[in-house]
C-alpha cells in the first residue's frame, strides 16, 4: 500500500498562559493519501485549525505546544525538523490558504510580488524573466489577468484576493493544501466560483488537500473523506458516503445535520444541539460530548469511548460499541 | 389578505461618495403584513442592510415612503419619531459589537425601558428584566456579567432582549444568525419563531444564507444592487424562481447531501458590479446567461408573473412593451 502524505498519530497540542491551560487538541489521529480530498467538519473552537498549524509548524511561539504525538509530512517528521527544514517544507511540499483574504494579504505590497516572492524562495537560481513569466502563468490559473500584478490587493474584491492567496499557496505545486475555511467570508455565488477553481486545479496538479470548514454543505461538493471534529478529538471518520449516507452516525454529527435548514423538506422546527461546547480549559471526563448527548448513558460520563471502525467508517461513541457486534473495536 | 403592517413605495437610498451617487437602494417596493416574515435575500452590497436600516429611519430615505399601519412615516419630525420607536426594533448582525461593553447584560436589556419610560420604579424594570431574560433563555445568573464573558450565542440572545425590551410589533432582523455556528444558529432561529408565534411579531428577515429564510420566512424578497428583483411566497420560490439571479443563487447553494457533482453547473461568471451611478437597464444584465439587447435598454420594474409571483426580468415583460 503506498505510503500517505500526511500522517497523524495521536497529536495533543495546548495552548498555556498565564492563566490556565487550553487543551486544544487531543489525540487526533488522521490519514490522507496522494489526491485526496478530506473535509476536516467542527464548530468554533473544536481545534481544526490548531490541527492545521501544527502541521504546518506554525504554532505561536511559546503559547502553543504539540505535547504528545507524531506528525509526519511527506517522509518528513515535521515535529522534529529545524527551523530551516519548515522553511523549505511550506510552500513547496505544504501551503496554507487561511479563512480571511482580507488580512493574509500585505498591503503594500503589489500582488504579482507577493506571488513571486515565493518562487524565488524556493527557486533561488530563478531569472527575472522566468519570474515574470511564473507570475503570468500562475495569475491566469486562478482566473486573474496578469496585467493586473501590479495592482495592490486593496482594488480586487473579496473573491478576487482569496484568487490570490490561493495563488501564492499553489505557486510551487504543493503536495498537500491546508485550506482553513477558504469561502467562509464570500458571498454564495462567488464561493461556488471559487470552489468550483480550487477542485478544478487540486485535480490539475495532483494535490491532497485537508478542508476545514464548518458547512456541510461545501464538504458535501468537494470532499472524498470527511472527519468531524469536537473538543480536539475525531469523533467520526469516514468517506463521504459513510457521512452523508451511512445507516449509523455519531450524535454530534446527527446534531449538526439537524440544526441546518433543509432546503427540500418542510420542517417547522429545527432539532439543535442543546448546549454549549465544554470549556477546553476544562474538558469533562468520559465522552467530552456527553452533556450535550440526546443518548448520553452512565459509561459515557466516566469511559472515554472506543472508537468502533466498520469497514472505512469509524465512530467514537459508546452507543456504537454496543449496537455494532461485528464491528471490531481498536 | 391583512393590511400589511409596514409598506414601501419606491423607497430610495443614495449615499454621496466622491466618485458619485451610490444607490444603495433604489426604488424598493415591499409590504409585510402583520403576523408574517418577510425574508430579504442578496449578496453583500446589494442594499439589504441599508434598506432594513432605512424603513426604521435610522438612516434618512432620500426619496420615496415608508408607511407603517398606512401612516408614513418618512414624514414625521423627531418627536413623531420617538413615540413609534418602541414599535419598531432591530436585532444586529454582530453580537459582539453591537452591545455595550461597559455595561451588564442586566443594564443593556433595563436602557430601553428607561429611555422609553416603560416603567415607574426600579423594581418594576427589574421584574421586567427577569420576565426578559427567561423569554430568551438567558439564565439569570448572567444578569451582572459583562458582554465580553458570554458567547456568540448568549450574546446574540441579549441582543433579542433588548429588542424586546420596548414591546415592538415589528423587527427587522440583519442577519441575526450569521455570526454563529451552525448548532447554536438553529438554537437561535427557533427562538424568533417562537417569539414570533407568542408574541405576534412581524419581522423583516435579512440575510445572505437562503435556506434561513426559506425556513423562517412567509415571503422572500431577492434584491440585486439595491433593486428588488423577485418577491414570492417563500415555497413558491424555490419551487419556480423566475429571475436568472434569483435562479443562480440557488444552485450557488452548498446541499449537504452527496450528488453528482458537475464542474461548472450553474456557475455565475462574474461579481457584482459598481453601484455608484449604474447605467440604465437591468442591474444584473452583465453576468446574466440569458441578457439580451432590450436588457439594457429599459428600466425594470416588478411585474408580476403569475398570481403574486413578482420578477423584475425582460424574460417575462412579453414581446411588446
Amino acid at each position: 500500500m503506498e505510503e500517505p502524505i500526511l500522517k497523524i498519530q495521536d497529536l495533543h497540542v495546548v495552548y498555556r498562559t498565564d492563566e490556565s491551560t487550553v487543551y486544544a487538541v487531543n489525540g487526533l489521529n488522521l490519514e490522507l493519501f496522494s489526491g485526496e480530498t478530506l473535509g476536516l467538519v467542527g464548530e468554533t473552537g473544536a481545534g481544526k485549525t490548531t490541527t492545521a498549524l501544527s502541521i504546518m509548524g506554525l504554532l505561536p511561539e511559546k503559547i502553543g505546544k504539540v505535547t504528545e504525538g507524531s506528525i509526519v509530512l511527506d517522509g518528513t517528521d515535521v515535529l522534529s525538523a529545524t527551523d530551516a527544514d519548515m522553511r523549505l517544507l511550506r510552500g513547496s511540499t505544504v501551503s496554507m490558504i487561511f479563512q480571511d483574504p482580507m488580512t493574509s494579504l500585505n498591503p503594500t505590497i503589489p500582488v504579482g510580488d507577493q506571488i513571486g516572492e515565493v518562487l524565488h524562495l524556493h527557486r533561488r537560481d530563478i531569472s527575472r524573466a522566468e519570474l515574470a513569466a511564473g507570475v503570468d502563468k500562475i495569475l491566469e490559473m486562478v482566473g486573474i489577468p496578469a496585467g493586473r500584478k501590479g495592482d495592490y490587493p486593496h482594488q480586487f474584491s473579496g473573491g478576487m484576493k482569496q484568487r490570490i492567496v490561493i495563488a501564492i499557496a499553489l505557486a510551487c505545486e504543493p503536495k498537500l493544501l491546508l485550506a482553513d475555511e477558504p469561502t467562509t467570508a464570500l458571498d454564495v455565488t462567488i464561493q461556488a466560483q471559487v470552489l468550483d477553481m480550487m477542485s478544478e486545479l487540486k485535480e490539475k496538479l495532483n494535490t491532497s488537500m485537508v478542508l476545514i470548514t464548518h458547512d456541510l454543505g461545501v464538504v458535501a461538493q468537494t470532499c472524498d473523506k470527511v472527519a468531524i471534529m469536537y473538543a480536539g478529538e475525531i469523533i467520526e471518520f469516514g468517506t463521504a458516503e459513510d457521512i452523508f449516507n451511512g445507516e449509523k452516525r455519531h450524535p454530534y454529527t446527527e446534531g449538526l445535520f439537524g440544526s441546518i435548514p433543509d432546503l427540500t423538506k418542510r420542517t417547522r422546527r429545527l432539532s439543535p444541539i442543546e448546549g454549549l461546547m465544554p470549556d477546553p480549559t476544562d474538558l469533562p471526563k468520559g465522552c467530552k460530548f456527553h452533556d450535550r448527548c440526546p443518548n448520553c448513558m452512565e459509561i459515557c460520563r466516566t469511559t472515554v469511548p472506543p472508537e468502533v471502525q466498520t469497514e472505512s467508517h469509524l465512530i467514537r461513541c459508546h452507543l456504537m460499541a454496543e449496537t455494532s457486534e461485528g464491528g471490531a473495536i481498536r | 389578505m391583512s393590511t400589511p403592517l409596514i409598506e414601501t413605495r419606491e423607497l430610495k437610498k443614495y449615499f454621496k461618495t466622491s466618485k458619485g451617487m451610490l444607490h444603495a437602494v433604489d426604488g424598493v417596493n415591499l409590504s409585510i403584513s402583520a403576523g408574517s416574515t418577510l425574508g430579504v435575500v442578496g449578496e453583500s452590497g446589494c442594499g439589504k442592510s441599508t434598506l432594513g436600516r432605512t424603513i426604521l429611519r435610522l438612516i434618512e430615505p432620500t426619496s420615496g415612503e415608508i408607511l407603517y399601519n398606512g401612516q408614513n412615516i418618512a414624514a414625521y419630525n423627531t418627536r413623531q419619531m420617538l413615540s413609534i420607536r418602541k414599535e419598531m426594533q432591530i436585532i444586529f448582525q454582530d453580537p459582539f459589537s453591537s452591545l455595550n461593553p461597559r455595561m451588564s447584560v442586566r443594564d443593556i436589556i433595563a436602557e430601553p425601558i428607561r429611555v422609553c419610560k416603560l416603567c415607574h420604579s426600579n423594581a418594576e424594570i427589574n421584574q421586567r428584566v427577569d420576565r426578559l431574560m427567561d423569554t430568551v433563555g438567558l439564565a439569570s445568573r448572567f444578569e451582572n456579567a459583562y458582554p465580553h464573558e458570554l458567547d456568540g450565542g448568549r450574546r446574540q440572545r441579549i441582543g433579542i432582549a433588548r429588542a424586546l425590551a420596548v414591546e415592538p410589533k415589528f423587527i427587522v432582523c440583519d442577519e441575526p444568525v450569521s455570526a454563529l455556528d451552525v448548532s447554536i444558529q438553529a438554537q437561535i432561529l427557533n427562538l424568533l419563531m417562537d417569539l414570533q408565534e407568542n408574541m405576534g411579531l412581524t419581522y423583516m428577515f435579512i440575510t445572505h444564507d437562503l435556506s434561513v429564510v426559506k425556513h423562517i420566512s412567509n415571503e422572500i424578497a431577492v434584491m440585486y444592487l439595491g433593486q428588488c428583483v423577485e418577491r414570492v411566497a417563500s415555497e413558491r420560490l424555490f419551487e419556480n424562481p423566475l429571475h436568472p439571479y434569483t435562479k443562480a443563487l440557488l444552485s450557488a447553494i452548498p446541499i449537504p447531501k452527496l450528488m453528482p457533482r458537475e464542474r461548472g453547473a450553474g456557475v455565475i461568471k462574474g461579481e457584482v458590479s459598481n453601484p455608484i451611478d449604474p447605467k440604465p437597464g437591468c442591474r444584473f444584465a452583465a453576468r446574466c446567461p440569458l441578457a439580451s439587447a432590450r436588457c439594457q435598454e429599459e428600466d425594470l420594474h416588478l411585474i408580476e408573473a403569475e398570481p403574486g409571483h413578482f420578477v423584475a426580468c425582460t424574460l417575462y415583460t412579453g414581446g411588446a412593451k
